[in-house]
């Protein structure tokens, strides 16, 4: 018995931590049922960091870690964004691990 | 004055690791064991140095395409060492020489050392770890 | 202190024992367990270059490695020193710190 996130008319099957088990699974009806979930609702500025993770995961072929996700934030859409306190306001059960999660990517190495 | 003084109180705790990998990639978990433990040990800002010697050259080697053999590719993540501040990458020379290879075959700058600047080198950590 | 290189496998199978020469420095002590031990076997031809290696490094044979494969201290290239558990122990103590070549 796996977990599953409901998506639309079907389940899609995710780790014991909500991580996707199958990256290719992803698409964006995938990161809107897995924000439902957690009562939250995905704006633009969710979409940017979502965006950005699954970006540095084509190139890397690693899920940053919270210090490099800033880092990298700041670098690339500038310091009011590239900073703990904006990402936590959008992802308040920790930056790297829920947007990593949203993003379908699997959970960040380095985060505990 | 005040500066020397920073400097030494952060020096006596930031101690010295080098990560010493030997295998080449795919055949064993060695190099992928390697990069996580240095990935994961980058939260920690130590002073952090990767080797490359022997087969270890192998996992720098550009162009690879894991697809076919059902592994993960994870040689890009060498070159996202940079944004977790670890920057120092060191091959030997007479590790690349022996397999036929130059920098120029690299897929992350890295600089060649001969063995006896590697043997100082490896004398000055205060951690060695083999991988 | 410096640095205790360690290694295991025989010379005549790997060649973790050329790298652990290449890259050990003079000073550095140099511990052959295991199979290793036969690399440091006059009759075997890794021996040549352990006995070039103790010139200016020091070399160790784990005793009871080299006995349990039918060999005494007589058979090793001279230089090389004999140790038993406890001398292990000691040299781990006594190096800065171990590098083992595995």
């Amino acid at each position: 018995m796996t977990a599953a996130v409901a998506v639309k008319d079907k389940e899609v099957p995710v780790d014991e931590e909500g991580y996707l088990v199958n990256l290719a699974d992803w698409n964006e009806d995938v990161a809107n049922a897995m924000a439902a979930d957690d009562s939250i609702v995905l704006t633009d500025n969710h979409w940017e960091v979502i965006n950005f993770l699954r970006e540095y995961y084509a190139e890397y072929q690693v899920a940053p870690a919270i210090r490099v996700l800033t880092k990298a934030i700041g670098k690339k859409l500038g310091p009011e964004k590239g900073n703990s306190k904006y990402l936590y306001e959008l992802f308040p059960y920790g930056p790297a691990k829920q947007a990593c999660r949203y993003a379908g990517l699997p959970k960040p190495t380095g985060c505990i | 004055m005040s500066d020397t003084q920073e400097t030494e109180g952060k020096q006596r705790n930031v101690k010295r690791f080098m990560f010493l990998n030997r295998k080449a990639p795919y055949g064993t978990i060695y190099a992928l064991e390697s990069l996580e433990v240095v990935l994961i040990g980058a939260a920690f800002d130590q002073d952090v140095s990767l080797v490359f010697v022997d087969d270890g050259v192998y996992q720098l080697k550009k162009g690879q395409q894991s697809k076919g053999i059902g592994q993960k590719n994870f040689s890009p993540t060498y070159r996202a060492l940079e944004d977790y501040d670890v920057e120092k990458l060191y091959v030997e020379r007479e590790s690349l020489e022996a397999r036929g290879l130059t920098a120029e075959d690299l897929l992350v700058p890295a600089r060649v050392l001969g063995a006896a600047e590697l043997g100082a080198l490896m004398e000055a950590q205060d951690v060695v770890l083999s991988f | 202190m410096s640095v205790l290189h360690t290694t295991n496998k025989s010379p005549l199978r790997t060649r973790d024992l050329e790298s652990c020469l290449r890259l050990s420095r003079a000073g550095c002590g140099i511990l052959l367990l295991e199979d290793a031990v036969y690399g440091a076997l006059k009759a075997t031809s890794a021996g040549a270059k352990i006995e070039e290696a103790a010139k200016d490094r020091r070399i160790y044979v784990l005793g009871p490695d080299l006995a349990a494969r039918g060999f005494t201290p007589e058979q090793l290239v001279a230089g090389v020193a004999v140790v038993d558990y406890g001398g292990f122990v000691d040299l781990a103590a006594e190096y800065h710190h171990v590098q083992a070549w595995l």
